[in-house]
C-alpha cells in the first residue's frame, strides 16, 4: 500500500526497528546476560521419576559443601490453599503454581523441582545437588491422555473430582473437567446430511522451543524489598505471581525486564524467578538461575498431546449440516489444558446451524502445560480441517470452494455462541483461490493441502506514556516486552499521531515501578491494545502542544490545529502566525507550563478476530517416509499492518512452527515415564534447510475498533499448518496421517501398512 | 583445582583471562571477558547461538574449551562491525527484518559472515544448508535467507 | 430484554438446566444482580474469571459494559494468551 493510498506517513512502512542495532551487535541484554556483584549461582534439583512420593529431603551434606550458601525446598515457600485467585489477567490456582515451581509431598513428572541450591560457583552448586538425599517412594505413572482417563489409571491428585458432569463424581480421577459448547441439534443436522465423514486424530506434545532458556537474577534486601531481572512475557505477571508464591506484597518486588529471547506463550508464567528469590532471601546475596536446555524441555512449556474425534455431515452440494467433535487434551501434572479454546475454535471459521464440541481436561505425569501460540486451537483445527479435506474428496469438491461455501461472515453465529462482527475469513479463502500457487503444477509424489484457522485475539489492560524531550524528540514508554518488533510498531504509531519523523521517536520497555500495570505480551494483543494506549498518550501530547501554541500566540486553543508535526492557526481569522513545530514548543516549554507528556491507561476493547488460510505443497519420499515442504503460502486477514515486515514475519514464523509440529517435533517418553529427547538434537525443530521461502498474503480488512485498523496477527498462523501439511501428504501419496508428527518412521509405517492387502483384516 | 591462565586474541585485541580447565570458551567469553553477545541456547552444539570464529573456523563456543583459545584468534559478534560501520550483513538483517526476538541473531550473523567470506555467491540452497546449524524459532528463516542474499549481492558489488 | 446464554456447567448447577434466559438489564452490573436474584450465588460465580460476548464483541473484563434492549449476551471462558 503506498503512502498516498493509505493517507498515512508512517503506518504501513518498513523502517529499521529502534532496538535493532543492539541486537545485531551483541549489545542487547537478555535474561542470562545480567550480573551483580557478589552474585551466587543457583541450581535446581529435579525429580528423576515420573511420579513419586517424597518421604524426606536431607540437605545437610549439601550445606557442608564449601561455597554453598543456601538450600531451599517447598518448606521455604508458604503453603497456599487450593482454589483460584484473580490476579492480573485472570484466575490462577496459586497452589498448583507453587507446587509446580517446587514439589510439595509428591513429584508429578520427570524434571519436577524438589530443591534448589545457591553457591559461589556452578561447580559447588552442582556438587551440592548431588549430595542432597531425597527419599522417593516411586508410584505408578501415566503419560498418555487416553490411558489417564481409564478407570484404575494411576491417580495424580487424590482431591481432583471431574467438574462439569452431572451427578458430581464421588471418586477422584485424572479428568479435571468436561466442557461442552453446542448450537442447534447436532443429530438433527446429521439427519439432513447426504455424506458423513468421521475420523480420530492424535497430536503429540510439542515445546514452544524459544532459543533463550529461562533466566533470572533475584536480589532480596535486608528490608525485604526485592528486585528481579528476568526474561518474561510480562514483568507485571512475574511481580504478581512471585509475590503470591513468596507471601509478600506486590509492591515489595520490582521486576526489571530484560530483552526476551522468544516465548510463544511459554514465558507467560514463572519457573526460576521465585526460586531465585527464595534462595536470595535465605542467602542474603543476589542469586542467578539460568536453565540448561534439558531443564527447559523437562520442566517448562510444553503444550498438550491430544486426541480429537471429528464427525462432519454435509449435503451433496457441499453445505455442512452438522459438526461434532470430542477433544481430549492432557494438561500435564496440573489441570488447565487449553481444551476449552480447542472446543471454541474448532469449527469457528464456518457457518454451522448444528454444532457441538465436547472437551476433557486431563492430568498426566508430564510437565504442566503452558500456553503455546493460539493455545489449544492447532490440534482441534488439525482434526476438523483434515476431516473437511476428506469431505471435499467425497463430494468431489475443491477443498477451498467447500470452505468458501460454508464460510463464516459478518453476522454468522460462531460455533462458540456469539455472532461475528466484521471479519475477513472469506477474503482469505478468495485470496488463496486466486493465488498463482494454487494453480501451479505438481510432480510425482507431490501433493497440495489447504487448511484454515481462527483466533479470537484479545485486548486487555494496557498502559503507555509519551514524553517529549527538550530537543523535540519523543520517548514512548511501552510496558510490554518486545518479543518480535513491537517497539517499531509503537514508534510508527506515535510518529503518525505526533507528525514527527519515526527516527525522532524512541521507545523503551520499563520496569514495574516506572509505568502503571499492563497485561502480558501475548494473545496477539500488543500492537492492537498497547498500540491503542500509545495512540491515546500521543493524542494527549498533541492536545497539550496545541494548548502551548495557543498560549504563545495568546489565542483560544480551538484556534490551533496540529498538522505535520506543527501547530498552525486554524484559519486566517485566528491571526497570522508562523507554525510552531514540536521541537520549537519543546524547547520553549519552560515558558508555557513545563515539560510536555501524556500517559494513557486503558482496558482495550474491540479486538478483531483473525482468520488465516494456508496452502502447502509437499513431496513424499516413498522409500524413506521423508516429507519435503516444497512451497508454502500463508494468507491472513491482518486488519492493517503497521510494520508489514514484522507482520509477514509473524505469518512465516507461525507457519514454520506449525510445520515442525506436523512433521518432526514430539515429546518421547520412556517406559519409566522419563523424557527421552530433552535436547535440540532429538527434539527436532525446523532448520533453514528444512523449509522453503514462506510466501505471505496480507489481506487487510481493517478492524473498525482500532485507530489504524489493527487486528492481532501472532496467533492465527500456527493453526492451519498441521492440517495443511497432513492434507498435502494425503494428496501426495494417498495416505491420511491421523497421527502427527508425520515423521519419517511414522509415515513410512503408514505407507507400508497401506500397501498390505486389505484381506489382512 | 588451580585456574589456568590463557593468553589469546579476541576481535583483534590481546586478551588474558583465568579459567577452569573444564570451562567452555562460551562461558569464558561471557563470564571472564564480559562478551555476552554470544548466547547459550543449548550447550550441546545444536542451536548455533554461541557461534564464533576460532582461527578462522566457525565453531560452537559451547563445545570448545576456554583453554583451547590459548595463542589463537577468536572473533565474536562484538567484533563484527568496523567501528561505527556495520558489516553489510548486520545492516541487511535490520533492513530485511531478519530478526524478531534477536537471541539467535549474533550466531546467525557470525555463521553467515563465515559463509560469505569463503563463498561470495552462494545459492539459496547453500545458504540454507550452511545455516542449518543455527536455530531460529521466530522467523521461519525466510527473511534471514533473504538478508544473506542481499548482503552477498552488495558485498560482491563493492569488491 | 437482553437474551443471556449461561455457561453449560452453571446452567446445570444453579439454573436447573435452563441455559438461555431473558433478563432486564442496562449494564453488566445490573445483569449480575438480576441473575443473582433469580439464581442465588450465580452473581458471584460470574463476576470473576469469565469473558462475555455482548452482541458479538468479546470482553475479557465486562464489568462496566452496557447492555442494549435486544442484546445477546454470551458467557465464555477467558481467552488465554499465547
Amino acid at each position: 500500500m503506498s503512502d498516498s493510498a493509505s493517507g498515512f506517513k508512517w503506518v504501513g512502512t518498513r523502517p529499521v526497528r529502534p532496538d535493532g542495532l543492539d541486537k545485531v551487535t551483541g549489545r542487547a541484554n537478555f535474561g542470562a546476560d545480567f550480573t551483580m556483584p557478589g552474585m551466587l549461582v543457583g541450581r535446581i534439583l529435579r525429580s528423576p521419576h515420573a511420579h513419586a512420593r517424597v518421604a524426606g529431603i536431607d540437605a545437610s551434606a549439601a550445606l557442608a559443601v564449601p561455597g554453598v550458601k543456601a538450600v531451599v525446598t517447598a518448606e521455604d515457600f508458604p503453603e497456599i490453599p487450593d482454589g483460584d485467585l484473580m490476579v492480573g489477567e485472570g484466575p490462577m490456582n496459586f497452589r498448583d503454581l507453587s507446587c509446580n515451581v517446587m514439589a510439595r509431598g509428591k513429584v508429578l513428572y520427570d524434571g519436577h523441582p524438589v530443591a534448589a541450591v545457591a553457591a559461589t560457583s556452578r561447580a559447588a552448586a552442582e556438587e551440592a545437588l548431588d549430595r542432597i538425599r531425597v527419599d522417593y517412594e516411586v508410584l505408578p505413572h501415566v503419560v498418555d491422555v487416553l490411558e489417564a482417563m481409564e478407570p484404575g489409571a494411576p491417580l495424580l491428585h487424590e482431591n481432583l473430582f471431574t467438574e462439569g458432569v452431572d451427578p458430581k463424581p464421588d471418586r477422584p480421577s485424572n479428568v479435571a473437567s468436561r466442557v461442552e459448547f453446542s448450537l442447534g441439534d447436532v443429530e438433527a443436522g446429521f439427519a439432513e446430511a447426504d455424506v458423513v465423514v468421521e475420523g480420530e486424530y492424535t497430536t503429540e506434545a510439542v515445546h514452544q522451543g524459544y532459543i533463550e532458556p529461562h533466566a533470572a537474577v533475584a536480589s532480596v534486601g535486608e528490608d525485604g524489598h526485592c528486585t528481579v531481572w528476568c526474561s518474561s512475557q510480562g514483568q507485571f505477571m512475574v511481580r504478581a505471581y512471585c509475590a503470591k508464591l513468596l507471601g509478600v506484597e506486590n509492591s515489595r518486588i520490582r521486576v526489571i525486564p530484560s530483552e526476551i529471547g522468544g516465548g510463544f506463550g511459554g514465558k507467560t508464567t514463572i519457573y526460576v524467578e521465585p526460586v531465585a528469590l527464595a534462595l536470595s532471601r535465605k542467602a542474603g546475596r543476589p542469586v542467578k538461575i539460568v536453565m540448561d536446555r534439558d531443564e527447559v524441555f523437562r520442566a517448562t512449556g510444553p503444550t498438550s498431546s491430544t486426541h480429537v474425534k471429528v464427525r462432519i455431515g454435509a449435503t451433496k452440494d457441499g453445505r455442512i449440516t452438522a459438526g461434532d467433535t470430542e477433544l481430549r487434551y492432557q494438561a500435564g501434572a496440573f489441570s488447565g489444558s487449553p481444551v476449552q479454546l480447542g472446543c471454541m475454535t474448532a469449527f469457528a471459521p464456518y457457518h454451522l446451524d448444528h454444532v457441538r464440541a465436547v472437551g476433557y481436561d486431563v492430568v498426566v505425569n508430564r510437565p504442566k502445560c503452558a500456553a503455546y501460540r493460539a493455545p489449544g486451537a492447532p490440534m482441534a483445527a488439525f482434526g476438523v480441517e483434515s476431516a473437511l479435506d476428506e469431505l471435499a474428496g467425497k463430494l468431489g469438491m475443491d477443498p477451498l470452494e467447500l470452505r468458501l461455501a460454508n464460510a463464516a461472515r459478518e453476522g454468522t453465529k460462531a460455533a462458540y455462541g456469539p455472532r461475528f462482527r466484521q471479519i475477513g475469513y472469506v477474503e482469505t479463502v478468495e485470496a488463496a483461490l486466486a493465488h498463482e500457487h494454487y494453480r501451479a503444477a505438481l510432480g510425482p509424489n507431490q501433493g497440495r493441502g489447504v487448511a484454515s484457522g481462527f483466533w479470537f485475539n484479545i485486548g486487555g489492560q494496557s498502559s503507555a506514556a509519551v514524553h517529549v524531550n527538550e530537543d523535540g524528540t519523543a520517548v514512548v514508554v511501552d510496558p510490554n516486552p518486545d518479543i518480535g518488533g513491537s517497539r517499531a510498531s509503537m514508534a510508527i504509531m506515535a510518529a503518525e499521531v505526533l507528525g514527527i519523523d519515526y527516527d525522532r521517536v524512541r521507545p523503551i520497555v520499563p520496569d514495574t515501578s516506572s509505568i502503571p500495570y499492563s497485561d502480558m505480551t501475548g494473545g496477539s494483543r500488543v500492537t492492537f491494545a498497547v498500540g491503542m494506549a500509545v495512540v491515546e498518550a500521543a493524542k494527549q501530547v498533541v492536545e497539550e502542544l496545541r494548548s502551548r501554541a495557543a498560549k504563545v500566540w495568546d489565542v483560544d486553543v480551538d484556534g490551533v490545529v496540529w498538522e505535520n508535526g506543527e501547530a498552525r492557526p486554524a484559519s486566517s481569522n485566528v491571526g497570522e502566525f508562523e507554525p510552531l513545530s514540536l521541537a520549537a514548543l519543546a524547547e520553549g516549554s519552560a515558558k508555557t507550563g513545563g515539560p510536555i507528556s501524556g500517559q494513557a491507561t486503558i482496558n482495550a476493547r474491540g479486538a478483531g478476530p483473525g482468520f488465516g488460510t494456508h496452502v502447502c505443497d509437499v513431496e513424499v519420499d516413498p522409500d524413506t517416509g521423508r516429507v519435503t515442504v516444497l512451497r508454502y503460502t500463508a494468507v491472513q486477514d491482518v486488519g492493517r499492518a503497521i510494520h508489514p515486515s514484522y507482520v509477514e514475519g509473524q505469518l512465516q514464523g507461525g507457519a514454520a512452527q506449525g510445520i515442525g509440529w506436523a512433521l518432526n517435533e514430539e515429546y518421547v517418553y520412556s517406559e519409566a515415564g522419563t523424557l527421552e529427547n530433552p535436547g535440540f538434537l532429538d527434539y527436532r525443530v525446523p532448520v533453514a534447510s528444512d523449509l522453503p521461502m514462506i510466501d505471505t498474503v496480507l489481506v487487510e480488512v481493517p478492524n473498525p475498533r482500532h485507530p489504524y485498523g489493527v487486528r492481532g496477527v501472532g496467533e492465527v498462523p500456527i493453526i492451519p499448518p498441521l492440517a495443511a501439511v497432513a492434507n498435502a501428504i494425503r494428496h501426495a501419496c494417498g495416505t491420511r496421517m491421523n497421527h502427527l508428527p508425520a515423521s519419517p518412521p511414522r509415515l513410512l509405517a503408514a505407507l507400508d501398512a497401506a500397501k498390505l492387502p486389505e484381506a489382512a483384516d | 583445582m588451580a585456574k589456568r591462565h590463557v593468553t589469546t586474541t579476541v576481535n583483534g585485541e590481546p586478551r588474558e583471562f583465568l579459567c577452569e580447565v573444564d570451562q567452555t570458551l562460551l562461558d569464558a567469553l561471557r563470564d571472564e571477558l564480559g562478551l555476552t553477545g554470544s548466547k547459550e541456547g543449548c550447550g550441546s552444539g545444536d542451536c548455533g547461538a554461541c557461534s564464533v570464529m576460532l582461527d578462522g573456523r566457525l565453531v560452537c563456543s559451547c563445545l570448545a574449551l576456554a583453554v583451547e583459545a590459548e595463542g589463537r584468534e577468536v572473533e565474536t559478534i562484538e567484533g563484527m562491525a568496523d567501528g561505527d560501520r556495520l558489516h553489510p550483513l548486520q545492516r541487511t538483517f535490520l533492513e530485511e527484518a531478519a530478526l524478531q526476538c534477536g537471541i539467535c541473531t549474533p550466531g546467525f550473523l557470525v555463521a553467515a559472515k563465515a559463509l560469505l567470506d569463503r563463498d561470495p555467491d552462494p545459492s539459496e540452497t547453500e545458504i540454507r544448508y550452511w545455516l542449518a546449524g543455527n536455530l531460529c524459532r521466530c522467523t521461519g528463516y525466510d527473511k534471514i535467507v533473504r538478508a544473506v542474499q542481499k548482503a552477498a549481492v552488495e558485498m560482491r558489488a563493492e569488491a | 430484554m437482553a437474551r443471556v446464554v449461561l455457561p453449560n456447567e452453571l446452567a446445570r448447577e444453579l439454573a436447573g438446566g435452563q441455559k438461555e434466559l431473558e433478563v432486564e438489564a442496562e449494564n453488566f452490573r445490573q445483569l449480575l444482580k438480576a441473575l443473582d436474584r433469580r439464581f442465588p450465588g450465580m452473581g458471584d460465580r460470574l463476576r470473576d474469571g469469565v469473558a462475555v460476548a455482548i452482541d458479538g464483541e468479546i470482553f475479557q473484563e465486562p464489568f462496566l459494559e452496557s447492555i442494549g434492549e435486544d442484546s445477546e449476551v454470551f458467557f465464555l471462558p477467558q481467552i488465554e494468551a499465547g
